[in-house]
């Protein structure tokens, strides 16, 4: 590394991202991992903790968002659905989240009631509490208004981990690519659109849940920072296989594809908090798939690619008959001027 | 109409195909190499994966057309001494100005970092806003572009800016470098892929002197892939029937004059000037300063600031300078993919996502290609 101190590009979740929580963070920590399960060294979505008769897993993320609020969701359904998310990407059933917030002197008690009631109401969608929580009051200008992390613990008889593609696996994603990284953007940037863009930031656990009943998922991961760019180019390494995408099958709505255009980003970077992206026994392939689209968030489903011998890459079939590889990205997307 | 209508059959791969096979059939005999000078041609060529789909003994070079990748260490420089240096000033630039390293390895990101006051602005337009509400600050906006973004600069100085807003201009121009490179006679190119934006506002015949001077075919093409495999057969009959003429594919867009009224305003506030290109030199009247009038809107005399003097502009060991005349690819560079990434760029072509580098780096189609 050769920045002595912390850019904004080391939180893009790309290669950046990485390589300082592997040269820095990780190394610091001499236990890592508890006895017969995983932990910091797999870098998978949460850590599996063996106990009779099946596994834990446990997760842990912190949110920060601009805007608080968005349309679609906000921060407090933020926090919610990327702990249910990560372990909903491991398999794992949830059971309970905790939160610990962190506030700014002088935030309104009516917005932070709207990200409370907001939390609460993704919890009751899902089914499960939350069961303890901490808050913290910082003086202004100590933090931008509110930080929430939140906690999640789940269960799973069979652990799902990125890092088992198999050659011959089909990959399947849940929904349309880049919604919710474009509706921020437009947000915070005042950029004036005549359609209303949504992120879609939602709990996926419904959806996993019957997917992993209808077929083998050999594993999982969601695309949110780093994009589905850097989910395939995670799995294609820890896998040791290469990935190939079809491009005319990835999902993207048609607004959010022109907007991406416009401002020069590349779709396959872009954050997301409502898809996941899986990896199924090819027999299994058409049942799983089925099964997600009759769920209310993977409607727009689709079968992307497939899992080839190989070291790692990822390679995209260009909807033009051309042929590229899908690089891991850098940190988060910045936009061109031409 | 959807985007999706606008540009389908733009895309279509049977479409594509199809001609390619046309050039397959029609010019197999001898090695062509053209070379393009638009960081968005480059873009649709690697994103689109077309090296892939065309035939080997046809090449297509990136030329300098990347205005961030040729923007000088000195002017960032500059930029980086003024928030040092003035208390109170917001400095607003574009997103892929924000990564690339002045000298020393440092960029706006480093100062933003830092604690120095950086936003990234999709527009000119954006930074004005900034100014108004933050009046007891001075905004100081970094100019780049080519004559793309140049008339919207020119456009917003002359509806009376706000007095807190200043702007550092790093406009440059390219029918001058394009004159530069001809008579360099370092490209061994057969012909030229004209830029589609920037011939929008400065029309097709701003190129004519070139073709004059130099008897190089050159066509004008879009943005999409079927606009660049057209072009590239346009420039096949060029070489084939001998002819050495400026024909325009991006009819659709492009006008002999451009446009008129953004020419106006660009002359209206700018004088030509010499400018430093990085890893290419001094380029005569390839510059865009502010002229006198428009002194009060020009950081480097409100700020009283002077200009580093920064000789070396590229690393040792980089062939940006070659790869930016398409006499190297990315890969042929030792320090490529090894030492130079985007997240620490050694040279220009590597610095922005529309560099020749920073594109062969993250798509990888041209190193497909060769394996």
């Amino acid at each position: 590394m050769n920045t002595e101190y912390i850019r904004l590009e080391h939180g893009g979740g790309g290669k950046l991202m990485r390589l300082l929580i592997e040269n820095l963070v990780i190394p610091s920590f001499s236990i890592k991992k508890v006895e017969g399960g995983t932990g910091l060294l797999e870098e998978d979505d949460g850590a599996v903790i063996p106990i009779e008769n099946g596994y834990l897993v446990l997760t842990t993320d912190a949110h920060t968002v601009k805007p608080l609020f968005f349309p679609g969701g906000d921060i407090g359904k933020l926090a919610v659905c990327g702990t249910i998310n990560d372990l909903a990407a491991m398999g794992a059933k949830p059971i309970a989240i905790t939160s610990a917030i962190i506030i700014e002197e002088g935030f309104p008690f009516s917005q932070l009631k709207r990200i409370l009631d907001s939390m609460n109401s993704t919890l009751m969608e899902v089914g499960i509490p939350l069961v303890a929580g901490d808050t913290k009051v910082v003086e202004k200008g100590g933090i931008d208004k509110i930080v929430i992390a939140t906690s999640g613990i789940g269960y799973t008889k069979d652990p799902i981990f990125d890092s088992r593609l198999k050659p011959g696996n089909l990959i399947i994603i849940t929904g349309p690519v880049g919604r919710h990284e474009i509706a921020l953007l437009s947000q915070r940037e005042g950029l004036k659109f005549e359609i209303q863009l949504e992120s879609d930031v939602k709990p996926l656990w419904s959806v996993v849940e019957l997917a992993l009943k209808a077929g083998r998922i050999t594993s999982m991961k969601d695309p949110t920072r780093g994009g589905v760019a850097g989910a395939l180019n995670e799995m294609a390494r820890k896998s040791n296989v290469n990935i190939k995408i079809w491009e005319d099958k990835v999902p993207v709505d048609e607004e959010i594809r022109g907007i991406a255009e416009m401002l020069g980003i590349d779709i396959l970077e872009t954050t997301n908090e409502g898809i996941m992206i899986m990896g199924v026994a090819k027999e299994d392939a058409e049942k799983v798939l089925k099964a997600v689209k009759s769920t209310k968030y993977g409607r727009k489903a689709s079968i992307i690619g497939e899992v080839e011998k190989g070291e790692g890459i990822v390679i995209l079939e260009t909807s033009t008959g051309g042929k590229r590889i899908i690089e891991e990205p850098i940190g988060s997307p910045l936009p061109r001027i031409c | 109409m959807s985007f999706g209508t606008l540009t389908k059959d733009y895309r279509d791969k049977k479409l594509i195909l199809n001609l390619v096979k046309v050039i397959k059939e029609e010019f197999s005999n001898d090695s062509y190499k053209f070379m393009h000078v638009c960081g968005t041609h480059e873009d649709t060529v690697t994103k689109h994966g077309l090296r892939n789909v065309l035939p080997k003994n046809i090449e297509v070079v990136a030329g300098p057309g990347c205005p961030v990748c040729v923007t000088h260490p000195e002017k960032i420089e500059l930029a980086l001494r003024l928030l040092e240096e003035k208390e109170n000033v917001i400095l607003t630039t574009f997103g892929d100005m924000y990564r690339v390293p002045s000298r020393y390895r440092r960029s706006f990101s480093h100062a933003k970092a830092q604690g120095f006051n950086v936003k990234i602005v999709y527009s000119i337009s954006d930074a004005i806003k900034i100014a108004k509400e933050n009046n007891d600050k001075e905004v100081v906006h970094f100019a780049v572009g080519f004559e793309t973004t140049a008339p919207s600069t020119a456009s917003t100085l002359l509806q009376n800016p706000p007095e807190n807003f200043s702007i550092i201009s790093a406009h440059l121009t390219v029918p001058p470098v394009l004159d530069y490179l001809l008579a360099s006679g370092e490209i061994a190119v057969q012909g030229l892929i004209l830029p589609g934006h920037v011939s929008t506002i400065i029309g097709s015949r701003a190129y004519e002197f070139l073709a004059d001077k130099y008897k190089v075919p050159q066509v004008i093409a879009g943005f999409e892939p079927l606009d660049v495999i057209i072009a590239l057969k346009m420039l096949l009959e060029q070489v084939k029937k001998g002819e050495r003429k400026i024909e325009n594919e991006y009819e659709r867009v492009v006008k002999p004059y451009g446009n008129l009224r953004a020419k106006k305003l660009m002359n209206k506030v700018f004088k030509q000037e010499d400018a430093k290109w990085r890893g290419l030199g001094k380029v005569p009247n390839s510059g865009l300063d502010l002229k006198p009038e428009f002194e009060k809107f020009n950081a480097i005399i409100k700020f009283d600031i002077n200009l580093p003097e920064i000789t070396k502009d590229i690393e040792d060991g980089c062939r940006c300078s070659e790869v930016i005349k398409g006499l190297a690819k990315p890969e042929e560079c030792q320090l490529f993919r090894s030492v130079c990434t985007p997240y620490d760029p050694r040279g220009p072509c590597m610095v922005s996502i529309e560099g020749t580098c920073a594109i062969a780096y993250k798509y990888g189609s041209l190193s497909l290609k060769s394996n």
